[in-house]
């Protein structure tokens, strides 16, 4: 009884993991992109709802609709005039970036708005629960792992309905021969980095409203993010979902053997899956 | 015609005496240096270390490690138990640093030489997580909130006294004063053995395998043996500067000594900046990292913001590192180790016939 509790809490606390992840799974997939600033964009992300519905007195709901787009564009400049320019053969170039981008993110956000805890309210909704029969759930877990599926069904959509999908999957593969087929390569790039921030932004709204925030906990969630990532493959975004889920059910088993297990235990969940499945358990693209 | 390999030149030697004299002046400092420039000294030393290291891993190596501070703190924490558990004098038990990262680091290479370019920096980072969380766990070393050396172990360090008589200082000051020798020898011989290194065959080896994997294995190279070799002394060196840190300091905390912003974050900004791939790099960027501390010291998060946006521009701008950007345009090479064919005398049977 209690073990089915247990696991319930943790396939739904990796929906929350799956949506800091798919976003990075997004960037990864395409471009082999390490963007070690993803956690650091989400806080950001979350900073910047917190302020629209600080200053607009507006439903956290609604805030986060206004920051997507601002978001979008953001990360389509940072693609754009950034990233592109360090894409290529070596790994380390694009990393470096992105880590002095997260460096620079989690200590201009200190400056901003200091290192005080926030929150983003939403009422009643934050501790209301239902009671599914064999286990009692809470309505804001239930709705983030919702939203995981949510955005990885649309984004899948995207990816195997649409000539944007198509050419994403194109460059994905080989970005010599697509951009022979008259796709951009640099111009995909930088639409699907404004996509990722997108699904940053909704990972923002879930991860502000259900627990506090600060400008230095960005790296701690990107670790999550990127097990996932990595358990699920390279360019599943179901994978990335089941990575979610793998990490969070043995966070919430660790933690019912021992609270001080919980990290341990996620990690541990990692390195095992890796061992056996060098690439993931999933894996599209060839990286 | 016959040849000769060399790889000595003439700036290289004079480079070389310079050094000599450098550390000289390294060497009689504490004479004159008051003990916060000792201190300062000490933190150059120690990252200039760090980063020599993570430059042969990731620079000659091709090895893009974020889980260096997994070696850092396994040393320190293995000093710590030497002091505290075997009762051993702290210096003595710096070695053990070494070798408890070497310890870590056989498994961690079985596991991440499995994985390839990003897979392999996150796997490395997740590794240092778990030490973290498990070192966290060692109830005797303090568990999560950590612990200090036992005051009978600091005050009668092997050494101090005579250094304290030497300079007539204080006790504490002649610690400084041994732990700054102590990581000025670790630097020097850390920058000599990669020296030495990469003007060998390993070296040569090295750089075939960084370049073309394939094309290095079909000539005969060894590639994975190399990485092992190369894993492994970063690892043991590592985990010795870590020792050392935690001697100096006396203090350790399971998040202090695993800190990837220390030990990793820095370390990787001082050769990036410096640049990658160089010896020269690392000591460019680790005087760049200490002028710009110092000048931003009083403004806080501004400093490491700056850190940040310098790191992003000289990617952009000069992916070589500052010492790239200046050994491109003069053609400067402090520690030449490109090989050149010089002929060596004509023999009278090879000589053409006229």
């Amino acid at each position: 009884m209690m073990w089915i509790d247990t696991i319930v809490q943790g396939i739904l606390l990796g929906g929350l993991y799956a949506l800091f992840a798919a976003g990075l799974s997004l960037v990864f997939g395409i471009m082999r992109l390490v963007n070690l600033a993803h956690g650091d964009m989400i806080i950001f992300a979350a900073y910047g709802i917190l302020l629209i519905t600080g200053t607009l007195g507006l439903n956290p709901f609604v805030a986060a609709l206004i920051a997507a787009p601002v978001m979008f564009g953001l990360g389509w400049a940072l693609q754009r005039f950034v990233l592109n320019r360090v894409l290529g053969r070596d790994i380390l170039p694009p990393l470096l970036v992105t880590f002095g981008l997260s460096v620079a993110l989690q200590n201009g956000m200190l400056e901003a708005f200091s290192a005080d805890s926030q929150r983003i309210a939403v009422g009643p909704l934050e501790s209301a629960s239902v009671d599914l029969g064999l286990v009692t759930v809470g309505w804001m877990p239930l709705l983030t792992f919702a939203t995981a599926i949510a955005v990885i069904v649309g984004l899948n959509q995207i990816f195997y309905r649409t000539a944007l999908g198509r050419a994403f999957r194109a460059t994905s593969d080989d970005p010599v021969t697509a951009s022979l087929m008259g796709i951009a390569p640099k111009s995909v790039f930088a639409v699907a980095t404004g996509l990722a921030m997108v699904v940053v932004t909704i990972a923002a709204l879930y991860l502000g409203m259900r627990a506090n925030f600060d400008p230095s906990i960005g790296p701690a969630r990107l670790i999550y993010a990127f097990e996932a990532v990595i358990i699920g493959g390279l360019g599943s975004l179901w994978g990335t979902l089941a990575g979610g889920i793998i990490i969070g059910v043995a966070q919430t088993m660790g933690a019912a053997i021992n609270p001080e297990w919980q990290i341990l235990a996620g990690h541990i969940a990692f390195l095992v899956v890796l061992i056996v499945r060098p690439r993931g358990l999933f894996p599209r693209a060839v990286d | 015609m016959t040849y000769r390999v060399i790889t000595r030149t003439r700036t290289g030697t004079i480079a070389g005496f310079a050094a000599i004299a450098l550390l000289i002046v390294g060497l009689v400092m504490p004479a004159v240096a008051s003990r916060s420039v000792i201190q300062d000294m000490f933190t150059i030393l120690t990252l200039l270390t760090l980063a020599q290291v993570w430059n042969l891993l990731a620079g000659y190596g091709g090895m893009v490690s974020v889980g260096q501070q997994a070696f850092v703190g396994i040393g320190a924490y293995a000093m710590f138990a030497g002091v505290i558990l075997l009762g051993w004098d702290p210096v003595l038990a710096i070695p053990l640093g070494g070798l408890a990262a070497l310890a870590l680091a056989i498994p961690t290479a079985f596991f991440a030489f499995r994985l390839q370019g990003a897979y392999f920096a996150i796997g490395t980072w997740v590794i240092a997580e778990v030490t973290r969380l498990l070192v966290a766990q060692w109830k005797a070393l303090g568990g999560g909130t950590g612990t200090s050396l036992p005051r009978e172990a600091t005050v009668d360090i092997i050494g101090v006294d005579a250094i304290r008589a030497l300079f007539d200082v204080r006790d504490a000051a002649a610690r400084d004063i041994l732990a700054y020798w102590l990581a000025l020898a670790l630097a020097t011989a850390t920058i000599a053995m990669i020296y030495w290194l990469l003007r060998n065959r390993l070296g040569l080896a090295l750089a075939a395998v960084r370049d073309n994997t394939e094309a290095a294995k079909s000539v005969g190279v060894d590639a994975v043996r190399i990485k092992w070799a190369v894993f492994l002394i970063a690892a043991f060196v590592t985990g010795l500067v870590g020792a050392l840190v935690y001697v100096q300091t006396a203090r350790i905390s399971p998040d202090a000594a695993f800190s990837v912003t220390d030990w990793t974050a820095y370390v990787i900004f001082v050769v990036v900046i410096g640049g990658i791939g160089r010896i020269e790099g690392p000591i460019v960027g680790v005087i760049v990292f200490y002028v710009l501390q110092s000048t931003l010291a009083d403004y806080g998060a501004w400093y490491l913001l700056t850190l940040g946006v310098i790191a992003i521009a000289v990617m952009l701008f000069a992916p070589r590192g500052l010492w790239g950007l200046l050994s491109d345009r003069t053609g400067l090479h402090l520690f030449p180790v490109r090989r050149r064919l010089i002929p060596t005398e004509i023999r009278p049977d090879t000589r053409p016939v006229p």
